[in-house]
């Protein structure tokens, strides 16, 4: 393989690999108590959570900042089992 | 309702912790710049969070340069753009130790030289990347690991010291707000000039509080007046929403103080300064706004 000249990374997805693994509590949507406001998303840190307001869980690291701040209450936080 | 670009700069996902409210301020920052933009970072948490050499989760061009030179490599970046006419946009992202202990000389020389860059101090009030050690920007009263006491001497007023540079435009912004930290970078990259943002970034292990709490956490910094988000345009002072309803009715300081575990050791005469602090601070904006002083 050619040697690089200068030390430059490259932009690609899961640079710090699959960090949804870090995860104690999973994000779960009730979609009936859902309005689709798009807080969660809007606040999410990792944009993990999408426009169409869908939790990516490979990448979500599960601070729980949505559910925290859903006015509709409608995300709980359940722990992972593995 | 402002429209936020739906385009992400930062990839999924970089290695800052759970419910970090930098990440978070990062991605409306770049948002709001576009991609025709460069961001120079000096040693702080955004510098080690990109990922690992030779993939980055940063979908823009990043310079990451020495601590105290962040502003100063700007400031070449910017000259070298202007003179070939490009008006590719320069964007400092850096700490609070890069800024207000560290990088201040040459962030001084660059507002002196009047670069055209968009400055973007994030406040953590502690040098974070490596452990939270005490900086200029760390509150009164603060346990820190250099600190561990709590820390005896008040927050170094940062945007006093700019202000004294007279740029077209500074502002204060928190990560709990998203939508007015957009705004306010869009409005500093309409500008020509210096400018500087200062923001608030509740740092969860730091301050020692819940991931889930960084939102809830950077609004009660801005209720309880803390922090007061305005922005100074050729002078004249505005003092955005939150911090207006703030300056009528504030919540009180203990809410705030309470929540994290950096202030468990607090004295009854420690938070009696801070409070007093709040107030001098509001009542100098308030008495700005009311009689501007040009």
């Amino acid at each position: 393989m050619k040697r690089k000249r200068l030390a430059l990374s490259e932009p690609v997805e899961g640079a710090s690999g699959k960090t949804g693994s870090w995860r104690t509590y999973r994000p779960v949507v009730d979609q009936e108590k859902c309005n689709a406001c798009g807080l969660c998303a809007l606040y999410c840190p990792e944009a993990a959570i999408d426009p169409e307001l869908q939790v990516d869980l490979a990448f979500c690291k599960g601070c729980g900042i949505c559910a925290n701040e859903c006015p509709k209450k409608a995300i709980t936080m359940v722990r992972e089992e593995r | 309702m402002t429209e936020i670009p739906k385009e992400e700069y930062i990839l999924k996902c970089t290695s800052a912790c759970a419910g970090c409210s930098s990440t978070l301020s990062l991605r409306y920052v770049l948002k709001a710049a576009g991609p025709d933009m460069v961001l120079v970072v000096p040693a702080c948490c955004t510098s080690v969070i990109q990922g690992t050499y030779p993939r980055t989760a940063m979908n823009i061009p990043v310079y990451n340069i020495a601590f105290a030179a962040a502003a100063a490599c700007a400031s070449g970046m910017s000259a070298a753009y202007r003179k070939k006419g490009v008006k590719t946009r320069v964007i400092v992202y850096a700490g609070d130790g890069g800024t207000v202990d560290i990088g201040l000389q040459a962030l001084s020389g660059a507002f002196e030289r009047g670069t055209d860059f968009l400055y973007i101090c994030y406040d953590n009030e502690a040098y974070g990347n490596t452990g939270m050690q005490r900086s200029g920007s760390t509150p009164l009263g603060a346990i820190t690991t250099t600190t561990p006491g709590g820390k005896v001497h008040p927050k170094k007023d940062i945007d006093r010291i700019i202000e004294a540079h007279n740029p077209p435009y500074i502002a204060t912004a928190c990560s709990a707000y998203p939508l007015d930290l957009f705004q306010k970078v869009t409005k500093a990259l309409s500008l020509e000039g210096p400018k500087f943002i200062h923001l608030l970034a509740p740092c969860p292990p730091g301050w020692r509080f819940p991931a889930e709490k960084t939102v809830e956490v950077g609004k009660l910094a801005v209720k309880t007046g803390s922090w007061i988000l305005w922005e100074r345009e050729h002078g004249t002072l505005q003092v955005s929403g939150p911090s207006r309803a703030a300056m009528k009715k504030r919540v009180p300081l203990d809410e705030y103080l309470k929540m994290q575990g950096r202030f468990r050791n607090i004295t009854e005469q420690q938070k009696q300064e801070l409070q007093r602090n709040i107030d001098r601070a509001l009542a100098r904006i308030a008495c700005e706004v009311k009689q501007p002083c040009s």
